[in-house]
């Protein structure tokens, strides 16, 4: 699923990385706790967080994952969001909760980690 | 002969939670540059940011370094702190003294030492009470952990 049928599905806010929308994403990982994303890391997985502070963005850049959907209405603050358009990093909000968010991305195909 | 290539140390202050991860993110990408086994890359990176992390939230300052050879990778963190009392109860997955303030910033989940473990081909742990703590990994070039 490309990141841009994400954005319509979930209702996105693109909040860096509006040109790389084309991405074809086909796992996720879902969590507000880092130390669970570092344990299974998934390079190229999108990772779904309501967790909006800085280290969200580092998890990713540790973990090889270069996009992230924020949900349930939380968003990064500016430090946060440059930091991943300098990295060249897609960053999603959506209002729509983790539960939610999870079960229409599973639906379209979307595959968990473990 | 094991030939060093490239050594590295960086400061590291407790408590600075806006900064905490970054040196991990640069050790990564150092060894992006140097054209080094993706695989080998990320374990390297959570090892560095488990670390990082853990003198970050329990701390006061250390020192990382981190040595590149021809075949293998070295971390070491020395921490000024207050020392693990029990090292085997830390090193247990779940296990965390972390506040909830830390868990709110997604740590605190008693992983990060388990996963320093788990991603290192060498790891020992060191902790005086009172003093201080030091880890240090070897993660080989060549080796799939
Ligand atoms: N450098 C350190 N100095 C003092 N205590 C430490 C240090 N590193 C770890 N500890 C102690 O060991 C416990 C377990 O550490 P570990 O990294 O496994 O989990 P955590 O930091 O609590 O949570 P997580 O790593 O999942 O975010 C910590 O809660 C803390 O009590
Ligand atoms: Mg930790």
């Amino acid at each position: 699923m490309k990141l841009s049928e994400i954005k319509d599905l979930l209702k996105c806010e693109v909040l860096a990385g509006a040109d790389a929308l084309e991405t074809d994403i086909d796992t996720a990982v879902a969590s507000d706790a880092m130390s669970v994303v570092l344990a299974s890391p998934y390079p190229r997985a999108l990772l779904i967080t309501g967790l909006t502070n800085i280290q969200s963005v580092r998890t990713a850049q540790i973990s090889f994952i270069s996009s992230i959907l924020y949900v349930r209405g939380t968003r990064p603050n500016d430090t946060t969001v440059q930091l991943a358009r300098d990295n060249k990093m897609v960053l999603l909000a959506t209002d729509t909760g983790m539960f939610n968010s999870c079960g229409l991305l599973h639906n379209r195909g979307i595959k968990g980690v473990i | 002969m094991t030939e060093e290539l490239l050594r590295r140390t960086f400061e590291l202050r407790g408590r600075d939670f806006e900064n905490a991860g970054e040196k991990s993110t640069e050790v990564t990408s150092i060894l992006k540059e140097l054209d080094i086994d993706p695989d080998v890359i990320l374990r390297v990176g959570v090892v560095t940011f488990e670390a990082e992390m853990n003198v970050v939230m329990y701390a006061d300052k250390a020192i990382l370094s981190f040595i590149l050879t021809d075949d293998e990778i070295a971390i070491e963190v020395a921490d000024q702190g207050p020392g693990i009392p029990n090292i085997e109860l830390a090193m247990q997955p779940g296990y965390s003294t972390a506040s909830d303030e830390m868990r709110e910033m997604g740590f605190g989940y008693g992983m990060g030492l388990p996963n320093i473990k788990k991603n290192s081909d060498e790891f020992f742990l060191e902790s005086q009470v009172g003093k201080g703590t030091k880890v240090y990994c070897m993660i080989r070039l060549n080796s799939n952990g």
